[in-house]
């Protein structure tokens, strides 16, 4: 009991973390499980991130080589259809716009999306792509509920088309924060169909988000395959070092 | 030492010794420190972090040295550098990961190395001195801690050290300020900066540290290590001077000490390969955003082997006795550190380990434990929230704040008072 007692200590440290990040999410959808092993949904995101994103935001950690090699597509169909003509397959995604250029067209230059993923984390960044909606009293006609006031367009319109926020009272969140006469967006309206279903869109937004993910750290795939064999090998040194433990302790107990 | 039936390889070997030994006191240090070196029989399970902080310190030292070759210290190429370490550079991905989960798992080792002593008396006499070289060792890791995580220049990286900066400028007599800018080589943190951190961090830092690694366990060796008993070994000897609860060093604990560290190295290992961030605890999320001078983070928390320090720094808000608020946190703070050292002295018992202490010193060191955790916790909230219940994050600060510094300085009072228990002659298991 007592030695329960002291090692509860030390696994009360371990555990946390887990403890203190548990539950704190408090963004408008559920996220979706997102696989950053799914090689085929990287694929597609890359494809639309390469469409929409790459053209103000810059990746330039990312080299357009790492992302064909881990994806298994050859350097051809990556220059032909993820590249432009100016790049070069071993160097980073860059973008041609200037930083003054981006100030003065956004307010803000556009940051770099290498590791954006492990900043903001796949749940802000499933509902960035999902609240974005139309308010007239911004400049650009443009808002967004998760990321209030952004100085970005929103590029995916044509996929989504336009939502326009629904209000209401916010259940249980009326000890946060001053304002509780103040209504709360509670969910998002389609006023004006894109090309995309509401589904399908969703299911772009995932494929994206895995992208971004898989983009953030790139070695991920390699590091749980390779973790496996580490535990696995000192799991059975383990299982050695303690009989070894055992017999030469059998002269002390 | 060599005999008829040895083969040559052994032969060789013992005259090779001989050799070596005649110019270099090699079998002499060899049984001094570990095979003639007695430890009790008893350690039991706290008695596996010592091993374990060593373990740590070579995995640094030898990861820190990867890490060096790729790395660039400078405010334009820093960040990126350590994206090239993640992305380009062969395994650096598993060697920046076993870095900066090394740092955390380091502190994780020594906090529970230090409860160790606390809870066995280990700091009584007359293994003061150990104490202290411990805790200078101790203060060094922190600062190393500290110079370290400016390195990957992330948000977090460079607000955190611009708040432990400023805390300098606090000092008074007009010596806050210049003393700040000396630290700094500049007026904020800036390139300058990040070059003469990461020169402390690869070089003057790790120096002190091996010395002071050195001479905690020359200190240990002379006195002799304490057990869960707190009886001392020495005083039960055989007719050949060999304490009778005593066992070699090696081979015993040599091989009870692999058995721990594997079982670290898969904790640690679980961690480097599946969770690396450690939702955000060992790798803070707003740190993969590059440093920006010119944006101040909502939110700046150092990491979390710091925060129970951070949550005394910012209980103090009245200014008292002409003193102001920051000062006084300031203050508190290093004190919070500083009677660490004199511990030795403020304990007044007879008895050293907690299995014979009274009820007094056991509550006094479970609810420190308590404050230190909770401390820790408040130190990553932001001080208007209510995270806990009733009272916001400041108020609860101030009160485990208390219980840190009561754990202390009652201390004299409450030993001498406590109802302690026959301590026996021999250890017991």
């Amino acid at each position: 009991m007592y030695k329960l007692a002291k090692n509860s200590v030390f696994l009360l440290i371990l555990y946390l973390p887990a403890i203190a990040f548990a539950g704190s999410s408090n963004f408008l959808y559920k996220t979706p499980n997102i696989d950053e092993t799914d090689k085929a949904a990287i694929q597609r995101g890359a494809r639309v991130f390469v469409n929409y994103c790459l053209t103000c935001h810059s990746a330039e950690y990312m080299r357009y080589k790492r992302v064909a090699d881990d994806l298994g597509i050859s350097e051809e169909i990556m220059k032909k259809n993820l590249m432009n003509q100016a790049d070069k397959f071993h160097d980073g995604m860059t973008v041609a716009i200037e930083d003054d250029d981006a100030k003065r067209w956004f307010g803000v230059p556009p940051p770099d999306l290498s590791v954006i993923s492990r900043s903001r984390g796949r749940e802000w960044l499933y509902n960035y792509f999902m609240t974005f909606y139309k308010d007239d009293s911004r400049a650009m006609g443009i808002n967004n509920a998760t990321f209030k006031d952004v100085a970005m367009p929103h590029v995916l319109w044509e996929l989504q088309g336009w939502q326009e926020p629904v209000y209401g009272d916010a259940e249980g969140h009326g000890a946060e924060g001053g304002g509780a006469s103040a209504q709360q967006i509670v969910g998002m309206k389609l006023i004006e169909p894109g090309k995309l279903s509401p589904k399908e869109y969703k299911q772009t937004v995932r494929d994206l988000v895995t992208y971004l993910v898989y983009m953030g750290e790139p070695a991920e795939l390699k590091r749980h395959e390779i973790g496996f064999w580490v535990l696995g090998f000192l799991f059975i040194f383990l299982m050695i070092a303690y009989a070894l433990k055992h017999e030469y302790w059998k002269d002390v107990h | 030492m060599s005999n008829q039936q040895d083969n040559w390889f052994t032969r060789t070997f013992y005259s090779f010794m001989e050799w070596v030994d005649a110019r270099y006191p090699a079998t002499k240090m060899w049984n001094e420190h570990l095979a003639q070196y007695y430890a009790p029989k008893n350690f039991n399970f706290w008695y596996f972090f010592g091993s374990l902080a060593l373990l740590v310190l070579v995995i640094q030292i030898v990861t820190g040295i990867f890490l060096t070759m790729n790395y660039k210290p400078s405010a334009e190429l820093a960040f990126g550098s350590v994206e090239f370490i993640m992305r380009d550079v062969n395994w650096g991905w598993l060697i920046r990961y076993m870095h900066s989960t090394g740092a955390s798992a380091f502190f994780i080792v020594v906090y529970l190395h230090m409860f160790r002593g606390l809870m066995y008396g280990s700091y009584k006499h007359p293994r003061e001195l150990l104490w202290i070289l411990g805790m200078l060792i101790y203060m060094t890791l922190m600062s190393e801690a500290f110079l370290g995580y400016l390195l990957p220049w992330g948000q977090m990286s460079f607000w955190g050290a611009q708040v432990i900066v400023s805390l300098f400028e606090a000092m008074p007599f007009g010596i806050g300020g210049p003393l700040a800018e000396w630290i700094r080589g500049d007026f904020t943190i800036s390139d300058a900066t990040l070059n003469r951190f990461f020169a402390y961090h690869v070089i003057a830092v790790p120096l002190a540290l091996l010395a002071l690694v050195a001479a905690h366990i020359l200190a240990l060796h002379e006195v002799g290590s304490n057990n869960p008993d707190g009886i001392e070994i020495k005083k039960n000897k055989d007719e050949n001077g060999i304490p009778l609860d005593g066992i070699p060093f090696h081979p015993y604990y040599t091989v009870k000490d692999i058995v721990g560290s594997i079982v670290f190295l898969i904790l640690f290992f679980a961690v480097v390969f599946y969770a690396p961030e450690m939702g955000g605890w060992f790798l803070e999320h707003n740190n993969f955003i590059p440093a920006d001078p010119l944006k101040t983070p909502e939110h700046i928390a150092p990491l979390w082997y710091f925060t129970p320090f951070y949550s005394i720094l910012r209980a103090f808000t009245y200014p008292f006795l002409g003193v102001d608020a920051k000062l006084w946190g300031v203050f508190a703070m290093g004190a919070s550190q500083m009677l660490f050292f004199v511990l030795p002295w403020l304990d007044r018992s007879p008895v050293k380990s907690i299995r014979y202490r009274g009820p007094y010193f056991k509550t006094a060191l479970y609810s420190f434990v308590v404050s230190f955790i909770v401390l820790g916790y408040l130190g990553v909230k932001s001080p208007t929230d209510t995270d806990l219940f009733l009272f916001n994050n400041t108020v609860w600060a101030q009160i485990f704040t208390a219980v840190y510094f009561a754990f202390f300085l009652l201390m004299p009072v409450y030993t001498k008072m406590d109802k302690d228990k026959p301590v026996p002659d021999r250890v017991t298991g």
